[in-house]
């Protein structure tokens, strides 16, 4: 009785998600199948009402992967596919490596300190995300405050500002957080009388990590890979302002379609693409979140 | 208590009462814990413990929650370090040994199992620890699987099993090296009444015919009493009595632990004579004789458990230990009824008596007149 | 029983976080720099403070965008706390994987796709760009991480509390209000601050999503940071990161001192 009842709270965000997710999905499918034309929207076929079915049917004809083929034959679109994904790719291979001594570091603390670690690491998520990217401007340019440190030193500078390790640097720095707190959140749970169980069978500190909270804690990495991987494959603002326009991403593919060259079924298309390859990490990310809900 | 009768089996009780290496000046201890101490804080948990278990020995450690036996536990397993004294395992101080190196395995209370192993895996945990090689580790775990009556379970996961079966899993790990030593932390605490005697039997049978040494921390003295060869009495960071149930209880060495293991009517007062290992006690509730002997002249306590009262509906001969009262409640417990019964304003003492016929009618109720009497030989004095 | 932090440990908590910092307290630091450049220090100054509440165009974005962000929030928060006792309460009823399917597909997508999409919904229903458009779009961005925050709270939180009060006579929506929904309400309260807090900061679906006459402060700062460094930015970062990392600690102590009495 109650149960069922509780089910007709779903109906509110089951119209949002469909209205404003679900929905515009197919008009970007619909959209990536038409041509651009100089008009406003600039795009054809429009479906014309005025002519009942026959409009339907003339606009469903005017539909074709036309725009698909034009991705294919220009080699920029494959570079920024495989750039986009390779950067992601390292971006969390990167995370896990830094992210996962933070969150252990943080799990071995007292509790008191472990809560406002945590704190600590959320809090720069809440300010503002434009702004910590641009703040890295003013460290990695030429003239920049990396720069000065390193001339202090009596070290040769360097010049990484508008290239791809630049980009890493803003992945790794923006996305840290949602690494460390899903490894944190596995790390804190673990019973700490497995450890005490591993070494009064023989093991030692060191292996007691690898063959037993290692293992427990790979769910956790799976979670924070994926959480990190899926965003960042579509990321607009920090190649944008990192990368300068050597580094190629499908997110500032698709921001360039639209807003600079105006061809908005080109938009639609690498957004499908982008989408459409996605959507194996994105299935699997819910695999793992709905076990957690379990 | 029901144990399974499973043949052959080891007579346990019959065992027992010949081993006693405690009693041997020339026998050599396994474990010896030598003025032992361990505080955090500003709370003593373990103050100045010294004592000594035996090859082959089941011994408990028993007490209430936070008297400090499980600290004791885990500095023989080395997870805590002793502020002071020293322990020795076989004669040599592993003070310095870290929990890996110890020959000392433990059986966790909640289990400790690792959830991403599969039963066989966590069994042979110790075992690749032990650099064992592969083709003897299987054998060796599909004999400990068996050993704790699992077998054909080695493929499942540990979320798959039952509480019991849980518990045959961590005792089956923690056996399979082969310890010097087996410590148990509350074993049996996460199962059920009929289950945990059935265990508790079946604990012995394998204590007996794996021949090894068994430490057990517990805080149910009726499991103590089942399983242990000797019980450590704790309290308060010390052992204030260490001995075979039947000692502990029969003879206890002072209220606290009378009180602890069972039931105990005190009967305060002074001594009045002590001749002949039989004290006289005068007290407020009149003047009682107990086996034991006291100083004259001092304060003492005469204890008798309930079981060993007898309650009469007529009033008996005169004799000593003779008390008159009325019946203020009772509780039927099937074998047992006890009786709460009021011998002064205020003043109650409870006795048992054993329901050996099936008795429908009721031969006493409440409010009836009663007289109570006990043994001399029943009772003993305490004078602490 | 857990063993202490060793130095490794503490190492990596500490070099990790000076990395999360370091940027956030470089350009607070250089937000009171007189000099216009990063590298020169020449001395305190709040011109940049001035200056910015002299700029017309950045105050306006500044409204906007707080407008944005408030009316977002609530309309996210509403749809979340009906999702969260779905996902919740109603078990395993049909289309529930789709709900959390749907709930954790917008968690991870790309802002850039979420954008595009909105937009094109938009154009095709006719819908004029501008201020409620951009609101529409960030509640559906928002939606996702305020169902994740109350349903973790709703999940753990003890359903006899409600059953009590039903069994005292209360009816279920009652029991619903009276008991468990102010026992989420530091739940929901963290939900919409971060629902305002991310409308806030986004850039792509704004960009995406609005038109003449809505330009929200990241739109804006976007504009400027790409003409250059402007000591003007640090002084608008520093102020919304004042404001931001008040409320969240006020939040956090508020949430500790509640715990701390509450275990008493």
């Amino acid at each position: 009785m109650r149960r069922e009842r509780s089910a007709l709270a779903a109906i509110l965000p089951f119209l949002w998600l469909a209205i404003f997710f679900a929905f515009p999905f197919l008009l970007v499918a619909k959209l990536s199948l038409s041509d651009a034309a100089l008009a406003m929207p600039p795009y054809a076929p429009r479906i014309d009402w005025s002519q009942g079915l026959a409009g339907v049917q003339a606009f469903l004809a005017g539909l074709d992967g036309e725009t698909y083929a034009r991705l294919t034959q220009d080699r920029l679109y494959l570079d920024a596919y495989l750039s986009s994904l390779r950067l992601a790719a390292t971006g969390t291979l990167i995370l896990l490596l830094i992210g996962y001594p933070i969150a252990y570091g943080i799990s071995r603390c007292p509790p008191r300190l472990r809560q406002a670690l945590v704190m600590a690491v959320i809090l720069p998520f809440w300010t503002s995300f434009l702004i910590r990217i641009y703040a890295w401007i003013a460290i990695l340019k030429p003239a920049g405050l990396l720069n000065v440190v390193l001339a202090k030193l009596g070290l040769p500078a360097v010049d990484i500002l508008n290239t791809e390790t630049a980009v890493l640097l803003g992945l790794v720095y923006a996305y840290l957080p949602f690494m460390v707190l899903p490894l944190y959140a596995v790390l804190d749970r673990q019973d700490e009388t497995l450890i005490e169980a591993a070494q009064d069978l023989g093991a030692t500190p060191i292996s007691a990590f690898w063959r037993v909270t290692f293992p427990i804690s790979l769910p956790g990495a799976a979670a924070g890979a994926l959480l990190c991987f899926i965003p960042m494959a579509g990321e607009f603002v920090i190649p944008d302002l990192l990368g300068g326009s050597d580094t190629l991403m499908l997110g500032k593919v698709i921001w360039t379609e639209f807003f600079a060259n105006r061809d908005w079924p080109a938009a639609s298309a690498v957004a499908i693409v982008l989408l459409a390859t996605l959507t194996i990490p994105i299935l699997l990310f819910e695999r793992q979140q709905a076990k957690v809900l379990r | 208590m029901s144990g399974r009768p499973q043949s052959p089996r080891p007579q346990i009780g019959g065992i027992r009462e010949t081993f006693a290496p405690w009693a041997d000046p020339q026998a050599r201890p396994l474990v010896r814990f030598d003025g032992v101490s361990k505080t955090f804080g500003d709370t003593t948990a373990v103050d100045d413990v010294s004592v000594s278990i035996y090859e082959r020995e089941f011994f408990a450690l028993l007490g209430p929650s936070g008297c400090g036996k499980t600290t004791l536990m885990r500095m023989l397993a080395g997870f805590e370090q002793p502020d002071a004294g020293r322990i020795l395992l076989a004669d040599r101080d592993i003070q310095a040994d870290p929990p890996h190196r110890r020959p000392v395995h433990m059986m966790f209370q909640a289990y400790a199992l690792f959830p991403h192993l599969s039963v066989a895996q966590n069994i042979a945990f110790g075992l690749k620890q032990q650099k064992m090689a592969r083709d003897e580790i299987a054998p060796r775990v599909e004999e400990m699987l068996s050993l704790v009556r699992l077998d054909g379970m080695g493929k499942r996961r540990i979320d798959q099993l039952s509480g019991g079966q849980r518990q045959r899993v961590a005792l089956a790990r923690a056996l399979a090296p082969r310890p010097r030593i087996l410590l148990l932390d509350e074993p049996m605490a996460a199962l059920d009444k009929k289950l945990r005697e059935e265990t508790q039997f079946e604990l012995m049978a394998l204590q007996q015919t794996l021949g090894m040494t068994f430490m057990i921390v517990t805080h149910d003295q009726d499991e103590a009493m089942v399983v242990a060869d000797r019980i450590a009495v704790m309290r308060e960071g010390r052992i204030v009595q260490v001995g075979r149930p039947a000692e502990v209880y029969e003879a206890p060495a002072d209220r606290y632990v009378a009180g602890f293991i069972g039931d105990i009517n005190l009967f305060e007062g002074r001594v009045a004579a002590s001749e002949n290992g039989v004290v006289r006690l005068v007290s407020g509730d009149g003047t009682f004789e107990a086996e034991g002997t006291g100083p004259v002249g001092e304060t003492a306590w005469v204890a008798v458990r309930p079981e060993k009262i007898a309650v009469h509906a007529e009033p008996p001969q005169q004799g000593v230990n003779t008390l008159a009262g009325r019946i203020l409640d009772y509780g039927y417990l099937g074998d047992w009824t006890t009786y709460l019964v009021e011998i002064a304003p205020g003043r109650t003492l409870r006795a048992a008596r054993a329901n050996a016929t099936r008795a429908t009618d009721r031969p006493l109720g409440c409010d009836d007149p009663v007289w109570l009497t006990f043994a001399t030989s029943s009772a003993v004095v305490l004078t602490r | 029983m857990r063993k202490g932090p060793s130095a490794f440990n503490i190492a990596s908590v500490v070099v990790g976080l000076a990395f999360l910092y370091a940027p956030i307290v470089i350009l607070v630091v250089y937000s009171f720099n007189a000099s216009r450049l990063v590298t020169v220090w020449g001395g305190f100054s709040t011109r940049w403070y001035v200056a910015l509440f002299q700029d017309a165009q950045m105050l306006d974005a500044i409204w906007v965008t707080l407008r944005v962000g408030a009316l977002s929030a609530t309309l996210a928060t509403v749809v979340a706390a009906f999702a969260a006792v779905a996902l919740v309460r109603a078990g395993r009823f049909r289309g529930r994987t789709v709900l959390a399917g749907g709930i954790y597909a917008t968690l991870v997508m790309p802002e850039v796709i979420l954008g595009l999409s909105l937009l094109l919904l938009f154009v095709s229903v006719g819908l004029p760009r501008g201020f409620w458009t951009v609101t529409l779009s960030h509640a559906t961005l928002t939606l996702a991480y305020a169902t994740v925050v109350i349903q973790a709270r709703l999940a753990s939180f003890d359903r006899s509390l409600e059953e009590a009060a039903q069994d005292l006579g209360c009816p279920p929506w009652k029991a619903f209000a009276l008991v468990t929904l102010p026992g989420i309400a530091p739940a929901v309260a963290a939900a919409w601050m971060l629902a305002f807090t991310l409308s806030l900061d986004d850039l792509v679906i704004a960009s995406f999503a609005s038109g003449p006459g809505a330009t929200t402060l990241p739109m804006r700062l976007y504009s400027q940071v790409r003409l250059g460094v402007d000591p003007k930015i640090n002084a608008v970062s520093t102020l919304l990161i004042g404001l931001v990392a008040t409320g969240v600690i006020a939040a956090y102590l508020a949430q500790q001192h509640q715990r701390r009495r509450g275990a008493r």
